[in-house]
């Protein structure tokens, strides 16, 4: 690794961080400027004004504007996000780090099945360019990627959970026995967490699988292009070995790109999801949140989703950087 | 690519501004027509929204019964959960329950499910075009002033659409829906907020190519001030792309409405296809296995949002010729 590469990784960190500053910025502004009370739900038409100044000392709510945000800021800093309105003696961190997990889990699994049928659907649908089945396949794929999530899922659930039974139809367990797994091991261990994953994990796949196939499908059609895979075709190599050996693994590195960026936006695009089948995540406990006027926790929730896209962000562009010279290349003499 | 388009683009001569005005517009109806007329998927998708934008502008002459008013029989009593009549057995007597006043059938509170989709069709239409024109002017001027200006205005702005990237999408309009009263247009605004990152992007480096060319040179020796060169001359080549964007954006918005009802954020006087689905999900619905419920609003906001898909993707093969040959 070069100088001017970590120079370019250098700059686009301070960037990410820039951003993520503005973010939470914004954050903050639209939280207090907002036209109702943060402590709305909270103050009872029966408080005195005593109580109520109490309270409102009690989350630093009668500082002056300028101090609370610096407060806020270091607080974040320290990855302090406060406590819950909702869920009485809880903090924020403690819903939000049983939540993460869940929504990690989730967005891996659908984000791994719908990558893999996508690069190999694309591959599958670039060798029968032209053909009826091409079409009919594209044209699907296209259908997938116009129905929305949740009504994908409440079809699912319709035939698989209710007409059927076969699957579970909510959550992470079982509602009726009481479901304790001590660690997150023994949660991944279970094949009671497994069932219940896969409905919402297969509602997603059907959803983000368009992507990574029309990507990997036109990747391909381009390389295949190329004089290399034309080369190989003459040097006597087998079709299949000339679509998956040359082209295909050089037409993936897009699709690589792609998948970073798609672990950012499923994360933040989960929301509805996990509500259909009332997964316990980051974007149902969003909801939630506010719907209960719960403002710690929703911005807390909102916090962790930004930080985790921008991140994700800053990871694909460091890959593309890496992938592509000619990116690489042009990036270094910008940051130089 | 990119470039291929840009040669498209750019090909036309630079005779007097008078001529290349009128020569820009008709280009940018000519690549509108050429849109529509090469690719059947695009026509498709135009049939589509001109049908249910009549359905939309007729929605009360065409929708039997009122969306939100439960309904009663002869009797007095509520119609809850009637079955379409169609679902009867052939021979069967219509039994109770089965009607024939309702082609979807009512709701758990007696509403009727087809008047409601039919109403539905106005907020879909009303959020999609307005989301879609939002974003594409916003991004479309935010483009052209990014990319022909350069320097600090180049950076504020795409620093800015960075920012845009960072913000998830719709846990940020679950937010804007928790502080302002429910209403559609809260999706309409954070669309504007958020989506003209992308459109932005694109375009500025489209201008980037564009303003290197003669003409743009021809026009600033011939004295036409900065505002005419970006809105008069640089403009009109890069409209067609704002459509392609726009057409994607109808889509998009079409779906984030259906998404933001179902999740319980929207007017609840304003009858959405999502908001139909959120109200079939929370009357159990699907345990019921309640299809003419579940199945008509999902298939009008499938068929509205690939309609939007399909024009995008016609614009995509006029404007980028290479995929055509894919």
């Amino acid at each position: 690794m070069n100088r001017g590469v970590i120079t370019y990784i250098a700059g686009r960190f301070l960037q990410s961080v820039m951003v993520l500053w503005i973010i939470v910025t914004l954050l903050f502004l639209l939280f207090r400027l907002a036209p109702s009370n943060p402590l709305a739900s909270y103050i009872d038409t029966t408080f005195t004004k005593e109580q109520e100044a109490a309270l409102l000392a009690r989350f630093g709510l009668d500082k002056p504007l300028g101090e609370q945000y610096i407060i806020y800021l270091l607080n974040l800093a320290r990855f302090e996000l406060g406590d819950t309105f909702s869920y009485s003696g809880k903090s924020v961190l403690d819903i939000l780090s049983a939540d993460l997990p869940n929504t990690i889990y989730l967005t891996l699994s659908s984000l791994l099945v719908a990558y893999g049928v996508g690069v190999l659907g694309g591959i599958l649908m670039a060798a029968l360019r032209g053909s009826l089945f091409e079409r009919v396949g594209t044209t699907f794929t296209l259908m997938t990627r116009a129905a929305p999530t949740f009504w994908v899922g409440m079809l699912l659930l319709t035939f698989f959970a209710f007409q059927w039974k076969l699957l579970p139809s909510a959550g992470i367990a079982p509602a009726m026995v009481r479901f304790r797994w001590e660690t997150e091991w023994d949660k991944l261990l279970s094949p009671v967490f497994w069932r219940h994953m896969i409905l919402p994990t297969f509602t997603l796949a059907v959803y983000l699988h368009g992507l990574p196939l029309l990507l990997m499908r036109s990747n391909m059609l381009e390389v295949l292009d190329q004089d290399y895979v034309t080369m190989s075709r003459l040097a006597g190599y087998s079709e299949w070995r000339v679509m998956i050996q040359t082209a295909a693994r050089n037409a993936m590195l897009p699709v690589l790109t792609a998948l970073t960026l798609g672990i950012g936006y499923s994360i933040g695009g989960n929301v509805v999801i996990e509500n259909v089948f009332s997964w316990p995540g980051l974007g149902r406990t969003l909801v939630r949140a506010v719907q209960q006027a719960d403002y710690p926790l929703a911005q807390g929730a909102f916090f962790l989703i930004a930080l985790i896209i921008v991140f994700m962000n800053f990871i694909a562009d460091i890959l593309y950087s890496l992938l592509d010279p000619r990116v690489g290349a042009s990036a270094q003499a910008q940051v130089s | 690519m990119q470039q291929e388009a840009m040669a498209r683009e750019g090909s036309t001569g630079l005779p007097a501004a008078e001529f290349r005005q009128g020569s820009a517009l008709r280009q940018l109806w000519e690549t509108n027509l050429e849109v529509f007329q090469r690719d059947r998927m695009a026509l498709f998708g135009l049939i589509v929204f001109a049908i249910f934008a009549l359905v939309a502008l007729f929605a009360p002459i065409l929708a039997p019964n009122d969306p939100l008013t439960p309904l009663k029989n002869n009797d007095g009593d509520w119609i809850k959960d009637a079955l379409p009549y169609w679902l009867a057995e052939p021979g069967e007597d219509v039994a109770e329950g089965y009607t024939n006043d309702f082609l979807l059938g009512t709701t758990n509170i007696g509403r009727d499910i087809f008047s409601q989709l039919i109403h539905g069709s106005r907020a879909a239409l009303l959020v999609g075009f307005s989301a879609a024109a939002a974003v594409a002017v916003i991004g479309t001027v935010i483009g052209l002033l990014a990319g022909f200006y350069g320097g600090w205005v180049d950076s504020v702005l795409m620093r800015a659409a960075d920012v845009a990237f960072g913000i998830p999408f719709i846990p940020f309009i679950i937010v804007i829906a928790a502080f302002f009263d429910p209403s559609i247009w809260n999706v309409v605004i954070a669309m504007a907020i958020l989506l003209w990152r992308d459109t932005g992007r694109v375009i500025r480096s489209q201008v980037l190519v564009i303003k290197e060319q003669a003409f743009v040179s021809a026009a600033r020796v011939s004295g036409a001030s900065n505002l005419r060169i970006i809105f008069v001359y640089i403009a009109p080549s890069i409209l067609p792309l704002s459509f392609l964007y726009g057409s994607f954006a109808i889509a998009w918005a079409i779906l984030t409405e259906a998404s933001v009802s179902f999740l319980g954020f929207s007017d609840p006087e304003t009858i959405s296809w999502g908001f139909m689905l959120q109200d079939a999900f929370l009357s159990l619905a699907l345990t019921r296995g309640a299809f003419y419920w579940i199945i008509p609003p999902g298939l009008c906001i499938m068929l509205t949002v690939m309609a939007g898909f399909f024009i995008g993707r016609g614009y995509e093969e006029v404007l980028f010729p290479r995929l055509r040959r894919m």
